[in-house]
């Protein structure tokens, strides 16, 4: 189910990348199980992603992004030593936190 | 029975509840309060966002010219516009084709990287909101196994 996410982050030339691997189902809701009764929508509605209290990235998210969800973005303003906080929500109002340590 | 009923209201969400009766329907639940993401065509999710968006050869789509497996395609959009603000993904042969909606801050690139289920094979769209008006990119990916499950 939910697990920890791995978030990396690597800054160059002013430029932190940010990598990110979400253990999250992300079930659609259009799937049966074997007995043909509908698996319940599960899936993270909401990313945010934060420096120094900022925000530097947010999202809203349907079903479709994939189960186990991977995201990379790039953003300015940080050095490294520095941390990036990336934070999930769900559509069942489960939340998760991790972050890295810019490297 | 009434005293059981009062206990259940209380004590899930309104929006579980109503699901439950059957009020609302599990796709209206998941898009309360998220324009665009209920719409069922391409040109619904468009119009909640604000319109047709002019064609733009300064956004990039990376994705695959063919996807074995429609679960997991990987997705780049890259805007060159600038003051980019907003990034959307759209897949418009999905049941929901509005996928994902970012926000881009100042001093944060437009460019999004992730993984992106294809019922079949489909054009992506990918519009972007740059100093307040819309702009849109295609490609198409080949979907070989689709990715929305039995």
């Amino acid at each position: 189910m939910a697990g920890p996410m791995r978030v990396r982050a690597t800054e160059e030339g002013g430029l932190t990348t940010v990598r990110v691997l979400m253990a999250h189902p992300m079930e659609t809701g259009l799937r049966r199980s074997s007995d043909g009764s509908p698996i319940a929508a599960h899936y993270i509605t909401n990313v945010e992603a934060t420096h120094n209290g900022r925000t530097v990235l947010s999202g809203v998210w349907g079903p479709a992004v994939s189960q186990n969800p991977f995201l990379a973005f790039k953003f300015r303003g940080a050095t490294k030593g520095q941390r990036v906080a990336v934070r999930w929500t769900d559509n069942r109002g489960a939340t998760r936190t991790d972050e890295a340590v810019i490297a | 029975m009434i005293a059981t009923r009062r206990t259940v209201l209380r004590a899930t969400s309104a929006m579980a509840t109503l699901v439950a009766l059957g009020i609302v329907t599990a796709q209206q639940a998941h898009a309360a309060g998220r324009p665009g993401f209920d719409a069922r065509t391409l040109q619904d999710a468009l119009r909640t966002l604000g319109g047709a968006p002019a064609t733009s050869n300064q956004i990039s789509i990376a994705s695959p010219d063919v996807a074995e497996n429609g679960a997991v395609v990987p997705v780049t959009v890259i805007s060159r516009l600038p003051k980019t603000t907003e990034m959307f993904v759209l897949v418009e042969r999905n049941p929901l084709p509005l996928t994902v909606a970012f926000t881009i801050p100042e001093g944060t690139e437009a460019e999004i990287q992730t993984r992106l289920r294809m019922g079949e094979t489909s054009n992506i769209v990918a519009v972007v909101r740059a100093d307040g008006r819309l702009f849109s990119a295609v490609k198409e990916t080949r979907v070989i196994l689709g990715g929305c499950g039995g």
